[in-house]
Order: structure tokens, then sequence, then C-alpha cells
């Protein structure tokens, strides 16, 4: 995979970026001890309190002892402050997503390989969570949270636990479809208790699509720590964080523009840079993705969804009835048994010619 | 047909009352008593007290949820000490802040996010349909490329920064626009445009990528059908190829989801609302967040919880009158 990546240039710069952000973010109080500042500090005499606080000198400030300027109103370093702001951006982001995971993989495991009944149970719980808006549920939750809770792990736990319906729902599905092979049903023959056979046959071969649904998350969390924090909601003064700077920014932009672009550009780099490489990482697990893309015009997506609602309809059937159906499906890779299964549906095999759409294959 | 629209009612409504349960749990059970809360800061224990027996507070739990649902289809009064404010049907409790029935408040707040939502709606389908369809007949063009950035750039970009930056630019640099601030549509319609056109393109910026992209692979994909080739075969004219038949089927998902985002808006888009401070219900749930005025809060997720779960089944019904199939299912 790690060679895959490689290959896309995209990627390497994404992971160059992100690897920068995250040596900054590690070594923010070293850095700000060594350009001599540090985030909280106030510098009264480098803001113009005639002018309501708009920081003295070109460009919001820029000097030799403040690299970035200082924030106006409160003459705090910026460059300290930025730098304070990416580690709250990433240790909010990574800390989320990894409750997202661990609580999408237990409930979609449990919803997939349990009792007919914790599916149904689960499902409805996961539907209603993906449905409705996150953002406002974070925003009332953090209301009835008493004041002292330490916020960045306030933040971890609203967003995650808010959010793991999309990993549960894959892993849901991944596992609806494992069931059926062979090495599964070979572990439960064996009488093996489905936790060892969840934890021996079924987690290696959900890593690959849990990992691709993690990288994107990542993006999505930083976005709704900034927007919590920009709602005044987030991290609490003085702990610095993009979204809260940019929050104050909305009364200095015109003063002082370069406050508003500073965190704007960091929050933005951030972002890209995750998208960037979740997309490759995506492409690099997943290799039928790109040749897809390529067919895809001819109706990839829609070949998908089919497939998705084949597999639907399939496990109702052979979840009920055995070994007999099994058989046919089993021979092949987790993919192509949808397709089989279709085929099985109708009930003649249509004959594969020449003139049968390319999309199929393609899936 | 109807069976469906039945069934997918029925489901909505479970949810509902699911939600309903959970919020109000959540809510008036967490951490932090409810009595003191109303009560403010500067109250003593008598006062507390009495605020208890106000609210009902000494009662079992699900009695209490009982008179909240009763409330909501009912009406409810409540004692003020000297005499009985009532609270008419849809009474979601009062203010803890100044003792106004909350259903007022979030009544008031309403309009702005209509406004905001509907007009933010025709930018992002005009935008985003219109370029979804031609980089999809137009395929591999410029276009194409130009999308791609787009819809990255759109997903990488909070609506704040967007906003901020359109802030910067057409009120502060050119300008070319007022500051935003909310002008009824009675009072002014030309003012009212004016005001929430700026927040209006924040938002449809921001969704439009997601539309055209739907668009595209929806167009395409409904154009690489058999019955299109079909079509084209008989050699019916192109434009109408397009016009009459491929939109007919490459629609429907717009639409749907469509449906599902305005009620996501009328939830109240909050950060839209905070960075243009327009009076709307984001702006007010997240008032009432920070001052922790729970029973606005509870309504104002419930309402927003509701107006998604109808955004949801509205949807789902739309698409089954497109394509029939789906109902059968």
């Amino acid at each position: 995979m790690v060679r895959r990546l490689r290959a896309r240039p995209s990627a390497v710069a994404a992971a160059a970026v992100l690897v920068v952000l995250a040596l900054l973010a590690l070594g923010a109080p070293l850095l700000s001890a060594l350009a001599g500042q540090d985030p909280t500090t106030y510098h009264d005499d480098l803001i113009d309190s005639a002018r309501g606080g708009v920081p003295v000198g070109p460009y919001g400030g820029i000097s030799g002892d403040h690299w970035l300027g200082v924030e106006p109103g409160t003459g705090r370093d910026l460059f300290a402050r930025l730098l304070y702001g990416a580690r709250v951006s990433l240790l909010v982001a990574l800390g989320a997503t990894v409750v997202q995971v661990l609580i999408g993989v237990t409930v979609g495991l449990a919803a997939g390989f349990g009792s007919r009944f914790a599916d149904t149970v689960l499902s409805r719980l996961t539907d209603v969570l993906v449905a409705l808006p996150m953002l406002v549920f974070a925003v009332a939750l953090t209301a009835v949270v008493p004041v002292g809770f330490p916020r960045p792990l306030l933040l971890v736990l609203v967003i995650g636990l808010l959010n793991w319906g999309g990993t549960s729902r894959i892993v849901r599905a991944q596992t609806l479809s494992l069931k059926k092979l062979d090495h599964v049903a070979a572990a439960r023959l064996g009488g093996a208790t489905p936790w060892r056979v969840a934890r021996r046959e079924l987690l290696p071969a959900l890593a690959a699509p849990v990992i691709t649904y993690a990288a994107i998350l990542v993006p999505t969390n930083i976005v709704v720590e900034a927007s919590l924090s920009f709602l005044g909601i987030g991290v609490t003064p003085p702990t610095s964080s993009w979204g809260q700077m940019l929050s104050t920014a909305t009364t200095w932009f015109r003063a002082d523009p370069l406050y508003v672009l500073l965190p704007a550009g960091c929050l933005f780099v951030t972002v890209l840079a995750f998208t960037v490489l979740g997309d490759a990482i995506r492409t690099a697990l997943d290799p039928r993705e790109s040749s897809r893309l390529r067919v895809g015009t001819r109706g990839g997506s829609r070949g998908a969804r089919r497939t998705a609602a084949a597999t639907t309809g399939a496990t109702h059937t052979t979840a009920t009835d055995t070994t007999a159906t099994h058989t046919t499906a089993t021979h092949t890779t987790a993919t192509d048994t949808t397709v089989t299964d279709t085929a099985a549906a109708d009930t003649p095999a249509p004959p594969a010619g020449p003139d049968r759409p390319t999309r199929e294959a393609a899936v | 047909m109807t069976g469906y629209v039945l069934r997918r009612a029925g489901g909505a409504l479970i949810v509902l009352f699911l939600l309903s349960v959970l919020v109000y749990l959540l809510f008036y059970v967490a951490p932090g008593d409810p009595a003191t809360l109303a009560c403010g800061p500067r109250c003593n224990a008598e006062q507390i007290r009495q605020v208890r027996e106000q609210l009902n507070l000494g009662e079992p739990l699900p009695t209490q949820y009982l008179h909240f649902l009763q409330g909501i289809v009912a009406g409810r009064d409540y004692s003020t000490g000297t005499g009985v404010l009532h609270c008419p049907a849809p009474c979601f409790g009062l203010s803890y802040r100044n003792d106004q029935p909350v259903t007022e408040l979030l009544a008031a707040r309403l309009p702005v996010t209509a406004s905001l939502a509907f007009g933010a709606m025709v930018l992002w389908l005009l935008l985003g349909v219109g370029t979804g369809l031609l980089s999809a007949l137009r395929r591999g063009g410029i276009t194409e490329r130009v999308l791609t950035v787009l819809t990255l750039a759109g997903t990488a970009t909070p609506v704040f920064i967007t906003g901020l930056l359109l802030l910067m630019i057409f009120c502060a640099a050119l300008q070319w626009l007022p500051f935003p601030s909310y002008v009824p549509l009675s009072e002014d319609p030309e003012q009212w445009a004016w005001n929430l056109l700026l927040p209006w393109t924040t938002l449809a910026l921001l969704e439009s990528a997601k539309y055209a992209r739907l668009t595209r692979s929806s167009t395409l994909e409904t154009l690489a059908e058999d019955h299109i080739r079909t079509f084209r075969a008989y050699g019916v004219r192109e434009r109408s190829v397009i016009g009459r038949h491929a939109l007919r089927g490459a629609l429907p998902p717009v639409i749907a989801l469509n449906a599902v985002d305005l009620g996501t808006m009328f939830g109240g888009a909050m950060l839209t609302e905070t960075l243009f401070g327009l009076p709307g219900l984001g702006q007010l749930l997240v008032q009432s967040v920070r001052t922790v005025d729970l029973p606005v809060v509870v309504a104002a997720v419930l309402g927003i919880g509701a107006a998604v779960v109808l955004a949801n089944a509205v949807a789902d019904v739309l698409y089954a009158l497109a394509d029939r199939r789906v109902a059968l299912r």
C-alpha cells in the first residue's frame, strides 16, 4: 500500500504537508520558545488602543519578535497561537476518529454477526444517527456537560459518539458478505466462538475498508472541531484553536485581514491534505477503483448500487438456508460473489456473450 | 404507492418518538439540576425548591415525559407564583431566561431561516445542476477538471472560511454589498434579497459542488442505459433524448438529495447564521446552548430533528414517485 501511495505525487505532497504539520504541532512549545514567545502573554504595547486594538505596524504587526504578527485586541503572539491551535485540531480530530472507529467496528460487527434482533435494533440506531445533523447535536450536547469538564476530551467524545454511523454501516455490510465465505464457515463449524471468529477471521478482512473510511473521517472531524470552536462552544480561551481565532476574526477582518487569512489558510491546507491523502489511500487499497473510474462512464456507480442491493437481497435468503447457496458463491472473491448471486437470482443464467454490458465486468 | 407512503410515514413517526424520548432524557436527566439552571445564579434554596415544584421535577420520570408530550399536543399551564401562565398547543415549555413560551421564540426565528434556506437552495440548484449537466454532456473537457478541483476545494473549506473571505472581498474591499443584516421580506423585498445575497452565495458554493457531482454521474448513468440507446437508434432528436428522456431518469436522485438538504438547512444553518449575524433558528440554538437555556435547546433540537426526518421521508416518497421500482421493494 505504501508503494502504491508513493507512486502518486499528490499523495506524497499531502503526506509531506501533514508530517510537517504534525512536527509543528508536537514541537509547539519548543518552537515558540525558539521564537521567544508564548501563546498566552498579552502585549498591550503592540496594539493601538486608539484604533480599537489593531496591531501596531504593517501586516498585523509582523516583526522580528513576532514572526506572524500579533492578535488584534490582545497582542498575543500569532505564531505561537497558530502552533498551539494545530495541536488542538489534530488531537481532537485523531482522538475522535479513534472513538468513531472503535464504536463503529464494534456495532457493525455486532449487527452483521449477531442475531437478527440485534441487527434490526443496531441498524435502526445507525440509520437515525446518520440521518440527523451531527453538528446540531454536538452543539446541544455541550450544553448539558458541566463547565469544569476538560474541553478537548469533551470534543473528542462528542464528535466520536455522534459520527460512528458510517463506519458501522460499512463494517456491517462487509461482515454480511464475509460471513458467507469458506474460511469463516469453516471456523464456525470448527466450533470457534463468535468472538474468536470475529477477531481471527473477520477483522483482518475489515481492515482495508475501515482504514479507508477512517482516512475520510479525519478531515471531517477537523472541520467539526473548528466549527464548534467557531460557534464558541469548543475549546475555551486561553487555549487557542483555529476555529476560535476565525470567530474572533469576524470582528477584525476589516482592520486586520491577515488575522483571518492565517488560521483560514492553516485550516484549509490541513483539511485539503487529509482529504487528498484519504482519497489516495482509498485508491491504493482498492486498485479496482481506478479502473472502475475509467470504465465507470458507462454507469459505474449504478453498477455499484445494484451490487449493494443484490448483497442485501442475497443475504436475507442465504442467512436462512445454509450450505446449498454458499457453494456457488464461495470460490469467488468477496466482490465477485454478488455478481454470481445476481446471476443465480435470475432463473436461467444469461449467456455471457459479447453484448453483455461492460458494467457488470467493471464492478 | 399509498401503502408505501403510509409505511414511510409510520417509520418517520417511530423515529420521531424515539428521538423525543432520547432528547428529553438526555437533557433533563443529564448532570446539572434543571431547577438551579432555571432559577438563575442568584437563587437561594427556597426559590430553587419553588421552581422545582413549578417544573414538576419531583414527579417520576415517565410522568414528567408524559406532561412534556401533553404540552406539545394540548398545551399546558404554568403557575408563576401569583397567577397562571397558559402555554398554548405546541408547548415546549418556558424559556429559563425570560419565561417566554419557547414556541413563540422559535416561531419568531423561522422566517429568517426559511429565507436563508430557500434562497440558497435556488442558487445551489442553478449552479450545481447546471455545471453537472454541462460537464456530463461535454465529457472530458475543461469543465470536468474545473469541477473536480471545485469539489475538492468545496469539501475542504468550511462555511465560515468561505463566508469570511466573501465578506472581506465584497463588503470590505469592493464595498459592493452591505454587511448582511436581516430585513424582513414583507418590509422591503429589495433590501431583503440584497442583504441575504452573501449568505446565500456562501451556502450555495458549499452545496453546489455536491449537486454538480451527483447530477453529472446520474446523467452519465442514464445516458448509458438501454432505452436511451433505443431512442437514439430510432432517430429521436438529441435535444429531445436529453431534455425529455435522460433528464427524467437523471433528476430523481438530485431531487431526493435536495429534499434532505433543505430539511437540514431548515433546521438552521448554525455556522452561516452565526457568521453573518442572522437571527435564525441556528443562532437561537447556539445562544441557548451558551446560556444553558434547556427548554429552548430541547425544542430546537427536536424541531430540527423533525425537519430532517420529515425531509428524509419526503425525499423517499419523491424518489418513489419518480421511480416506481423503489416502492415495490
